[in-house]
């Protein structure tokens, strides 16, 4: 590479995925884009995962991804009754629509369609990189 | 002032009357010709002058985006009550129905969801004896 890239390190398993993320073609994945394309990584990189902590400052979104890492796969329908049924909450449907849409587009859930219907999966490889940023070690182990 | 009937819209009268009667188990109630559709009606077999289930052609142009959009969110049409929910499903899985929502404790009851075949989600419900619903644990 030409230039000297600061900031955080970006793991390249992921590179293709945070690209997309911002909006990259794949082709800057490969390596095959020019340095400058690639030198602006880091800062794509600073930019997906202010989503990803804002998509986490919200106790809503937190009970949407606890629900969906106990049962992976949810209608919006499923979604709502659990958070009203099980968390007390009484949320309109388009305010947790709005919500997994936050989510979606920090990388933390993602959709897919299954017959007529769409279901919501968890999606944990963003909180993998604040792992791999600051690994969690115990005390012990220092 | 009590409720008679309420209706589900289907894309074919005769597959849904099938589905209504030899995998859910509804007996048909009312079968009347009317143009080029039919009066059709089912009702639970453990209440048959309870409400009746109007089987209601899908040909308005209103229906489709109206049900496509339920179904994408997964909102069910209908709800119906069974004593053994867990028997159910697996009853209904091994008769090849789908389930967009396998059997899930809410608390209260225990609900489930699965496509009728005839373009719309029906859920099951087995609501739990009497006792403290009241902590959601």
């Amino acid at each position: 590479m030409v230039c000297n890239t600061s900031g955080p390190v970006v793991h390249e398993p992921n590179l293709a995925k945070i690209a997309a993320a911002c909006g990259y073609s794949p082709q800057v994945c490969g390596y095959e884009a020019s340095a400058t394309l690639i030198c602006k990584l880091p800062l794509a990189y600073s930019a997906f995962m202010v989503d990803v902590f804002r998509a986490l400052d919200d106790q809503t979104r937190r009970l949407v991804l606890d629900e969906l890492s106990v049962r992976d796969g949810q209608t919006l329908f499923e979604i709502c009754s659990t958070l009203t049924m099980r968390h007390g909450l009484s949320l309109t449907r388009q305010a947790i629509s709005q919500h997994l849409g936050v989510l979606e587009s920090a990388g933390l859930v993602v959709t897919e369609r299954r017959g007529r219907s769409k279901f919501h999966y968890f999606s944990p490889e963003p909180l993998a990189e604040i792992t791999a940023r600051w690994p969690t070690r115990r005390r012990t182990e220092q | 002032m009590k409720i008679a009937l309420t209706s589900v819209f289907v894309d074919d009268q005769r597959a849904a009357l099938a589905f209504y009667t030899e995998v859910l188990g509804f007996t048909k109630r009312r079968d009347v010709p009317l143009g080029d559709n039919f009066w059709l009606t089912v009702v639970s077999p453990e209440s048959l002058d309870g409400p009746e289930l109007l089987l209601e052609p899908s040909d308005h142009p209103a229906v489709k985006p109206y049900r496509d959009a339920l179904v994408e969110d997964g909102i069910p049409l209908a709800q119906f009550a069974v004593d053994d929910i867990e028997a159910e499903h697996a009853r209904l899985t091994g008769n090849g129905v789908v389930f967009t929502q396998p059997p899930t404790d809410i608390g209260a009851a225990v609900v489930a969801v699965f496509d009728d075949t005839c373009g719309n989600l029906i859920q099951l419900i087995e609501e739990k004896p009497d006792e403290n619903h009241d902590d959601p644990s």
